[in-house]
């Protein structure tokens, strides 16, 4: 990534997210939106799916949003955006756009990316649109109040995957998102944690910077107060434990080079990431878990790693 | 009072007005109020950071605080303040106390 | 002022849309193919290439995110096309409701295409009339010079009343044959569509949030606020045409009537092969001695009420031909229920019966539509006829 801004004191201090929203308190999607709309900066016209931002944000007729801003659907944000891009490309070739320099910014959650709108987002970076594609992941379809997702990790528990004899919360592994976008080739794509927020700026600016080249994605980590069962004052907690113990690796993929980046660097070498045990302990959805099914997600965790291991030597 | 009229309203549920979710005080949610000691406070800048509301400020200015100047002080706006404690959980000072709002 | 030079083109329906799409400096195009409407938009894709239309082309990925990449780009600010049909338009069916909602001056081609299962790529309006009640405003031409020229008005009336039209047409019996089309000079018809100011577009200068949540105590209005929107568009469609009939010398109204001056019995109906062979139907009854007349319903929403209640006002009988079928309906034609309501509502009590037919493009004789009057004559009920059907 490239170092827009080295210290926290060199931190955009404006805030472009109004307080007085819905969104739940210690909502780690809140964190990531603050610094959203602080990075990308006034010039942006920002595009958002259905979900649990949306719905928070804009309860009528009140707005958090200081950004041009449009919800259209659940499974289109994409789609949308790319029709906010070409727009913008074509009234300027025309004279027409007094903005300038306008960006295109998407913001879904992983109900509106893995799943119902995989398509449009698969279809918008095939197209190579100049846009950046923000994810605030939450691991499950949380606004209709903690269903499962193609995000939702293997094991936990949510209202339609719940704990009993028969079954033990969610069935399936975590889709891996950021796979499935690198192999579209963009120029740049990363995950970002809320607990880590000079490496999840300096990502978000890179990846707009880059959209002079084409799509750029974010994967941002954002924990969930009702959803993963925790008090409000753990989430940045949770999300930092969730890089220490390398379940969410810190990486960035530019331009075909897959680079992890610290404190992620280091966990290739399995000692040096903090137990399992610490991150699922603090979370309800996983209380139910037992010896054997944390040791068969530290092995699948293990695997994952040796993945990205070889992708680095790409 | 009454609400406005369908001939009053901006077409296709246009909100003109940015930010304006300014106008919902959220200070009623929370049952536990942060308070900064100022005393204790290194000045790390993490509770601004990390507040998911954006309502901790940076005040600027001269601050003597244990025989230390600094520039900035923060302190918190509870008029949106939610209560969720994350600025006390992450202050490497434990400057940061939760008590409780008061009735 | 009338233009001077005439250019004549032989064009197919769906290449008159794609020419009048050019001429209308459109910025840009959602582009996915679904039969009968692909012409259109390879014909826009060719104008592209070759440097003639200056829009950008997104070549999306599904009927439904042609839609909404038109949704967006039309927030922004952008004059927008698309144009898809049966499945397509089914698809794409939640965003039309958000389109009018959210008052975007959209236009779309719609070359009418009957609806799966089982699979048909032949002509009826199941399609265009599963998207009536949508708050798009809807013109059904019969000719590929009125698709040209209604494709044009539709872009000014769009952006005056602020909702979306949608222009629909055969599929196959126009989209595919070939008519004389009059093409207007590129230049004046910019003039004729000149950038209106948009009350909100996506623009950090002036920033707006689309599309919130609405609770109980605010969605009621914006409803309101639509159907009102759309109740007024009638004048704005009428006006629009009249100026671009002022302009260009062509203009059809927003009801077509044919030899109803002195009509006893007519056959009411839309699109362009029914109102073609019914007025052939019409010229054989008369010459039997039965005062024939038809009525074309060209703007199907709004309902043009006034106008179809002064058609019909002096028919001792008259039969609805509907294209499309409405499951479980009281009769199952859409055009019919429409009419019926009007003739309630104003009090006016006689015998209509209601012909299903050409559904799946089955073939349409005008034999059959001369049947029709004689039926008028002879046993006048209110009735659903399925015509055209192996029972």
């Amino acid at each position: 990534m490239k170092v827009y801004y080295k210290t926290l004191k060199d931190l955009p201090r404006e805030e472009l997210f109004a307080p007085g929203h819905r969104m739940c308190a210690g909502c780690g999607a809140a964190i990531a939106m603050r610094w959203i709309t602080k990075t990308i900066g006034p010039n942006a016209v920002i595009a958002n799916a259905t979900g649990c931002v949306e719905v928070t944000t804009t309860p009528y007729p009140e707005t958090a949003w200081m950004h041009p801003y449009i919800h259209v659907a659940f499974e289109n944000s994409a789609a949308v955006a790319s029709g906010v891009e070409a727009a913008i490309k074509t009234l300027k070739k025309k004279g027409r756009w007094d903005a300038g320099d306008t960006k295109v910014v998407v913001i879904a959650g992983d109900g509106g990316t893995y799943d119902i709108g995989l398509q449009s987002l698969s279809g918008m970076l095939e197209r190579r649109h100049g846009i950046l594609y923000i994810l605030y992941d939450n691991e499950a379809y949380m606004n209709t109040g903690i269903q499962r997702s193609g995000s939702t990790p293997k094991y936990a528990w949510t209202t339609t995957t719940p704990v009993g004899t028969a079954l033990r919360g969610k069935v399936q592994w975590k889709k891996d998102i950021m796979g499935i976008v690198m192999a579209h080739r963009v120029p740049y794509a990363a995950t970002a944690s809320v607990a880590y927020i000079l490496d999840m700026v300096n990502k978000i600016k890179t990846a707009l910077d880059y959209t002079e080249e084409g799509p750029t994605f974010l994967h941002i980590f954002a924990p969930c107060v009702p959803g993963w069962r925790y008090p409000e004052n753990k989430t940045v907690e949770i999300a930092r434990l969730a890089v220490e113990t390398g379940y969410f690796p810190l990486y960035e993929w530019d331009h075909g080079k897959l680079k992890l980046n610290p404190p992620s660097n280091n966990h290739l070498d399995k000692s040096k990431r903090k137990p399992l045990k610490e991150y699922l302990k603090l979370q309800g959805r996983f209380a139910h878990l037992t010896e054997q099914e944390i040791a068969e997600i530290e092995k699948e965790l293990d695997a994952y790693w040796e993945y990205l291991g070889k992708l680095t030597q790409l | 009072m009454s609400l406005p009229k369908a001939s009053e309203l901006p077409i296709g549920a246009v909100i003109p007005e940015p930010g304006s979710t300014r106008r919902n005080k959220t200070a009623g949610w929370r049952t536990l109020k942060p308070v900064i000691h100022d005393d204790r406070c290194v000045r790390c800048q993490l509770c601004w950071l990390y507040c998911p509301e954006g309502t901790i400020v940076e005040i600027k200015g001269v601050f003597k605080v244990n025989g230390k100047t600094y520039d900035t002080k923060y302190e918190i706006n509870y008029d949106y303040c939610k209560g969720c404690g994350i600025c006390a959980n992450e202050c490497p000072t434990k400057a940061i106390e939760m008590v409780p709002e008061a009735p | 002022m009338m233009q001077k030079t005439k250019l004549v083109e032989a064009l197919t329906g769906n290449y008159a849309a794609a020419y009048a799409v050019k001429a209308s400096d459109v910025d840009v195009i959602a582009v996915y193919p679904i039969t009968p409407q692909t012409t259109i938009v390879e014909k826009l894709s060719e104008f592209v290439a070759n440097g003639e239309l200056n829009a950008e082309l997104i070549h999306v990925e599904s009927e439904h995110s042609a839609l909404s990449a038109v949704v967006g780009a039309s927030a922004a600010g952008a004059r927008v096309f698309t144009a898809t049909s049966s499945q397509g338009l089914e698809l794409a069916h939640e965003i039309l409701h958000i389109a009018s909602a959210m008052r975007l001056p959209i236009v779309m081609a719609v070359p009418a295409r009957a609806l799966s299962a089982p699979i048909s790529i032949h002509n009826d309006y199941g399609d265009v009339m599963n998207a009536k009640d949508t708050g798009w405003i809807i013109y059904i031409a019969a000719s590929a010079q009125e698709v040209y020229d209604t494709i044009i008005q539709a872009y000014r009336v769009a952006e005056t009343a602020n909702l979306p039209a949608m222009v629909a047409y055969d599929g196959f019996l126009m989209s595919h044959t070939v008519e004389p089309v009059e093409l207007n000079d590129e230049e004046e018809v910019r003039k004729f569509l000149p950038r209106p100011l948009r009350p909100y577009t996506l623009n950090p200068k002036r920033p707006v949030t689309m599309g919130p949540l609405a609770s109980p105590d605010w969605y009621y209005e914006f409803k309101y606020q639509q159907a009102t929107a759309l109740r007024e568009a009638y004048k704005v469609v009428k006006e629009v045409d009249a100026l671009y009939g002022e302009k260009f010398g062509r203009s059809y109204g927003v009801v077509e009537t044919y030899r109803m001056e002195d009509a006893d019995y007519a056959i009411v109906t839309y699109g362009g092969a029914a109102y073609g062979n019914a007025k052939a139907a019409a010229d054989m009854a008369r010459e039997r001695g039965i005062a024939a007349g038809v009525v074309r319903i060209r703007l199907y929403r709004p309902f043009p009420t006034m106008d179809v209640l002064r058609a019909l006002e002096g028919v001792k009988a008259f039969a609805v031909l509907d294209r499309a079928i409405m499951f479980g309906s009281p009769a199952e034609g859409p055009l019919y229920k429409d009419i019926a309501t009007v003739m309630f509502m104003h009090g006016v009590d006689k015998p209509a019966v209601n012909i299903i037919h050409g559904i799946g493009q089955r073939t349409m004789y005008v034999e059959d539509m001369y049947k029709i009057y004689t039926m008028l004559k002879e046993r006048p009920s209110k009735e659903v006829v399925f015509m055209g059907v192996r029972i």
